[in-house]
């Protein structure tokens, strides 16, 4: 239906578009000077039918399913579900729409047939609505333009003006993501923070998720404190950054000074592979390869290591963040200015004093708002930790022990759970807001740091 | 005065000399090492996948003949046909001499599961097969897959191999008859998800991500092009844009994980919309691709000269005539090239469709935007969890196919660089 509209849009700007400009051709040709362009006059009827019946359309398809389903429940009668309990409310929903879908299960009760019943009915009401909207609102769109068209109609501005209002809706499309995202994360984690307290979520030494969800389901009380798993993202991130680097900025500082220009042009497109292999083949890679070797490695020499060893995560992680470095480097030492380098050489310096004395000091702001993106990266990697780091939240430093990381835990909590009334679902949202905040900082700070250095040279 | 005479020839200025330049050749060692050591992760990491997954690409097959009999299949309603039992005939009929009931069963174990299915299509195309005899190439089970391709040493002993040595003797016994086949294995692309490796393939993965892709490319394309003009050529600098400049740098360094966390709060918590569906993936993956395509218009409207607005304006046309119908045509070839590699990423992006469950296990290929799909990192994601052994080199192999995707799209984006950029 909403696909069907949607031509429908189409044709009528398509038609809308023809009958104006012909109109206005037939105008034109029988010796009135217009203000506008023919085709400004086609493009005026186009956008004034086809934009408010587009939004229209979105609009209604974001709000039907809920407000058609508020419908339904509301028609319900009284102790079909408990009031006050999220979980039963949404699974009676979802009966009533698979009943709706014509799939019974056993013998409902009859309240239920009435509802999927009435919940078919309205969306068959729902439908032939939207489709009277949308066409009422291009029928009504193209009247109106077709009766506009006169010599001295000023069909430029007005289709400039209506361009120029959706190019900044698009703009600021940008800050409704941001605020979406904020949104999003503050409403749940307040809801989080009702349930836990603030205090016990960012001191806590104790991260045990699993709580019961069914009464009387055996298992942990469950604890919500977020220190073990920040300090695993930190072990982790730490083994990432102590390999990723050195060998980063060593990649650069090889290729930008000592490097022929034909091995540049072949490494660094394959450094560029490197940086584009998706994160989740990194991961494959970790279980398949690296922490086998590890394990192996670790065997022979008699030292006992976890089976998700955070040496494997932190390190694939690591090789993944070289390019990253090295591109970031290689750009702060390729922007110090030639005058630098030149006078360098000229008092006799080697190319390595030149490097080490010189082009590196005067690189460093940029080669720093670099690695702190790589950190804020490192952070927020997800899918390496999931699939190579462990998931039980230990209090440990030690890079040979299994830790987990926050982004470990947001996606394990979350995986088959859709409820969003309970705390182990909730939590991830929470520990989602912090890592939003933390990777956030990190980024302003390093765009300053890398604007800041720009304006010494420019 | 100082005295700066230096004996340059004296041994310890020498001396000096040569460690300086040790230090150098230290230094240019250390980078070599450095970038040699990125290089072989990725020789590594190629040969790795290449080696393991190569084995994928082939599925050992035997040819058996099927009898199927009117009493098994009525030629009313196909589907209700008994077609376990008539493979599990063609297969007993090979062996009379196996007559023990558990020696039976382990033998049926030799065909997959797939084979049932393989032969009802059969069947369903052609409904005059009942009653007669067919013969068919079916797939046969993971253990027997990997004990021909040599993932099972007929060398370790009976007691730690998964096939007996009883169970080899039967598949010997169909080699020598000349019954077994490897040839290649379309079905990897052709057949969707499935709990048995042998027949898993990636349909599903490749629709889903196909849909999730374009649901992407159809909103994160004209709203990126749009948001950039307007930055790029309209705004006046004020606060207001200022802000939206901000928020775009920092949206691009958003971790993926946060926006799954807004799809599943916003799209799937507060709209009601469908889980698992290639829509939702698609409107979540446009948000990440936006910041792309945003930034590369951006960078590919600067650098179209001045000299062309300046002329167009001097001729009369409108400030949106100019960048509409000159700047944007002119800048097009480095902004498709920036969509393609936005797409890229968006392609192998895996966190935020396993929050919006598009890791479900789906054993059909998705029909439209809103029914459950997986996307292909998370098939990857789903089978390099699975316990089986066969699943090892159907990830691998499916690393493959994506990375073969990136590597076409990037490709073309370079293409697309080289034959159309103009330089000014």
């Amino acid at each position: 239906m909403a696909g069907f509209l949607m031509l429908l849009i189409v044709a009528a700007a398509a038609a809308g578009f023809f009958v104006n400009w012909r109109a206005a051709q037939v105008l034109r040709n029988g010796g009135v000077r217009l203000h506008s362009m023919t085709a400004f006059h086609g493009a005026y009827a186009a956008l004034i039918a086809a934009l408010p019946a587009f939004i229209f359309l979105l609009i209604w398809l974001a709000l039907r399913d809920g407000a058609i389903m508020a419908i339904v429940m509301s028609g319900l009668p009284d102790g079909a579900y408990p009031a006050d309990d999220a979980g039963a409310r949404s699974l009676v929903q979802s009966e009533i729409r698979s009943l709706a879908d014509g799939n019974v299960f056993g013998t409902p009760a009859d309240y239920m047939l009435v509802a999927a019943e009435r919940l078919n009915s309205l969306r068959w009401v729902g439908d032939v609505l939207m489709a009277f909207g949308v066409a009422a609102i291009l029928g009504f769109g193209l009247w109106r333009a077709r009766r506009s068209i006169a010599p001295q109609f000023r069909a430029r501005q007005r289709v400039e003006q209506i361009l120029s209002g959706v190019m900044i809706f698009c703009a600021a499309s940008a800050i409704l993501v941001t605020v979406g995202i904020t949104a999003s994360l503050v409403f749940e984690s307040l809801r989080f923070f009702a349930k836990v307290p603030v205090t016990e979520f960012l001191f806590g030494l104790n991260w045990e998720p699993q709580i019961p969800i069914r009464e009387g389901q055996v298992a942990g009380a469950g604890a919500f404190g977020w220190v073990p798993v920040i300090l695993g993202t930190l072990v982790i991130t730490a083994i990432a950054c102590a390999v990723a680097i050195p060998i980063g900025l060593m990649t650069a500082i090889y290729l930008n000074e000592f490097a022929s220009p034909r091995l540049r042009n072949i490494t660094k497109p394959l450094l560029e592979i490197l940086a584009g292999v998706p994160t989740v083949v990194y991961g494959f890679f970790a279980i398949l390869v690296v922490a086998p070797a590890m394990r192996d490695f670790a065997a022979t020499i008699g030292v006992a290591v976890s089976p998700n060893i955070a040496l494997a995560a932190g390190g694939v992680m690591g090789i993944m963040l070289i390019p990253f470095i090295s591109s970031f480097a290689d750009d702060a030492l390729s922007a110090v200015p030639r005058s630098l380098r030149d006078g360098s050489l000229a008092l006799g310096a080697t190319r390595g004093e030149t490097v080490r004395k010189v082009l590196f000091p005067a690189a460093i702001p940029g080669i720093v708002g670099g690695v702190l993106l790589a950190v804020s990266r490192a952070i927020g990697e997800t899918m390496i930790v999931v699939m190579a780091a462990g998931l039980i939240a230990t209090l440990t430093i030690n890079p040979l022990d299994s830790v987990t990381t926050v982004t470990v835990q947001i996606v394990t909590l979350l995986i088959g759970d859709t409820s969003f009334d309970n705390p182990k679902t909730l939590a991830a949202f929470a520990l989602g807001l912090m890592l939003f905040i933390v990777t956030l900082g990190l980024n302003i700070i390093a765009l300053r740091v890398v604007r800041k250095y720009r304006e010494i040279y420019d | 005065m100082t005295d700066i005479s230096v004996d340059w020839a004296s041994p310890a200025i020498a001396d000096r000399v040569k460690k300086r330049h040790r230090a150098d050749l230290w230094l240019k060692g250390g980078g070599m090492a450095a970038l040699g050591f990125a290089l072989l992760m990725l020789f590594i990491l190629v040969a790795s996948l290449v080696s393991t997954g190569a084995d994928a690409f082939r599925q050992t097959h035997v040819t058996l003949d099927f009898d199927v009999s009117e009493s098994r299949v009525s030629p009313d309603d196909i589907f209700k046909g008994n077609f376990r039992a008539i493979v599990n005939d063609a297969i007993e009929a090979r062996f009379p001499e196996v007559t023990s009931r558990s020696d039976r069963r382990t033998l049926t174990g030799i065909l997959s599961n797939g084979a049932q299915g393989a032969v009802r299509d059969a069947v369903f195309a052609d409904p005059s097969l009942i009653g007669r005899s067919v013969t068919l190439t079916v797939p046969v089970s993971d253990p027997y897959d990997q004990l021909m391709k040599g993932l099972i040493k007929r060398d370790t002993p009976e007691a730690n191999r998964r096939l007996k040595d009883n169970q080899i003797a039967w598949f010997d016994q169909l080699q020598a008859a000349g019954l077994v086949s490897k040839p290649i294995n379309w079905a990897l692309l052709s057949n969707a998800d499935s709990r048995f490796p042998e027949i898993a393939g990636l349909k599903g993965a490749l629709w889903g991500s196909f849909y999730a892709l374009l649901v992407c490319f159809l909103i994160s394309f004209p709203v990126g092009i749009a948001a950039a003009i307007y930055l790029e050529e309209f705004a006046p600098k004020n606060r207001l844009t200022d802000i939206i400049e901000i928020n775009i740098n920092n949206l691009a360094a958003v971790p993926s994980v946060v926006f799954g966390l807004l799809a599943l709060a916003v799209f799937i918590g507060w709209f009601g919309m469908p889980r698992s569906a290639p829509l939702v993936g698609g409107i979540t993956l446009s948000l990440m691709t936006l910041p792309t395509i945003i930034i590369a218009t951006r960078a590919s409207l600067k650098g179209v000269p001045p000299s062309i607005r300046e002329a167009a304006l001097g001729v009369g046309a409108s400030k949106h005539q100019v960048v509409l119908t000159h700047v944007l045509p002119l800048a097009m070839p480095g902004i498709l090239t920036g969509t393609i590699i936005g797409l890229a990423q968006a392609l192998g992006e895996t966190a935020p469709l396993l929050l919006i469950g598009m890791n479900a296990f789906i054993t059909s290929a998705p029909e439209s935007l809103f029914q459950p799909a997986t996307a292909l990192p998370t098939q990857i994601f789903i089978w390099a969890d699975s316990p089986e052994r066969g699943f090892v080199s159907r990830t691998s192999a499916a690393i493959l196919v994506l990375l073969t995707f990136l590597i076409a799209m990037n490709t073309l984006a370079v293409i697309l660089r080289r034959r159309l950029e103009r330089r000014w």
